[in-house]
């Protein structure tokens, strides 16, 4: 039975907290745990935080989605992600992913899918705040529309 | 009465700040059946609409919370939110 958790709040993602919700980290069938932590750069000690837009509601659901997909298609056995919204100061984490299989390519590349299809998939904007003052909405990568095509395609 | 629906039309992130506004109810009559006539009919609502909404190529739509995109029906639809590429993780 596939385990999924997701959690979208202003509480920072943290490996550890989202392991012990994921029952199948402390299964015995579980051989592999992989773990994904996103943190924000504080760009050459420019940036202040970023500030976390989200469609509530939309946000947890393409989650699930993105979620069910990568178990779906990895084979892995069990996913948990914690996505922030509002401010998150550079140093701190915006995002947490966690992927229980048996063998370790599953966990691995669930890890790696749940990312590639948050980043353009599930609806988070960030916009950045600089310490001189500045703000300004962060634009889009080709390179992660690229990566998500790529997905696609192998699956 | 007859022929006209009211729909909840979402922004976000850009497209909040240029339209000023998070969201507005919008009548719809029977000729607006797409997300796209949708998307026509708000450019045309004021000069911040226009702008906000000028970039069509980029600009991402949702229909009830799921992906939709400019030929998708609107019929039965309680909240449309546009929005533009997204940028989490």
């Amino acid at each position: 039975m596939a385990e999924i958790v997701v959690q979208v709040d202003k509480t920072t993602p943290v490996i550890s907290d989202l392991s012990e919700l994921l029952s199948a980290a402390q299964d015995a069938a579980t051989g592999a745990v992989a773990t994904f932590t996103g943190v924000c750069r504080d760009e050459g000690g420019k940036l202040e935080a970023l500030e976390l837009h989200h469609y509530p509601g939309m946000a947890e659901k393409q989650l699930e989605a993105i979620a069910q997909k990568a178990l779906a298609d990895t084979g892995a056995t069990a996913l948990a992600i914690h996505h922030r919204h509002g401010l998150v100061p550079a140093g701190e984490a915006i995002v947490a992913v966690i992927a229980a299989s048996a063998h370790r390519k599953a966990s691995l590349e669930a890890v790696g899918f749940v990312m590639d299809f948050l980043k353009t998939d599930a609806p988070f904007w960030k916009r950045e705040i600089w310490k001189n003052g500045e703000t300004r909405w962060v634009e889009a990568k080709q390179s992660d529309d690229e990566a998500r095509a790529l997905r696609v395609l192998q699956s | 009465m007859s022929g006209t629906t009211e729909i909840n039309v979402l922004y976000f992130a850009r497209l909040r700040d240029k339209i000023g506004l998070e969201g507005e109810a919008i009548a719809l009559s029977d000729e607006v059946g797409t997300v796209g006539d949708l998307f026509a009919l708000l450019q045309n609502r004021s000069d911040a609409h226009a702008s906000a909404l000028a970039d069509d190529v980029s600009i991402r739509a949702a229909v009830d919370q799921q992906h939709a995109d400019m030929e998708t029906p609107l019929s039965g639809a309680r909240e449309v939110a546009f929005f533009p590429p997204m940028t989490g993780g």
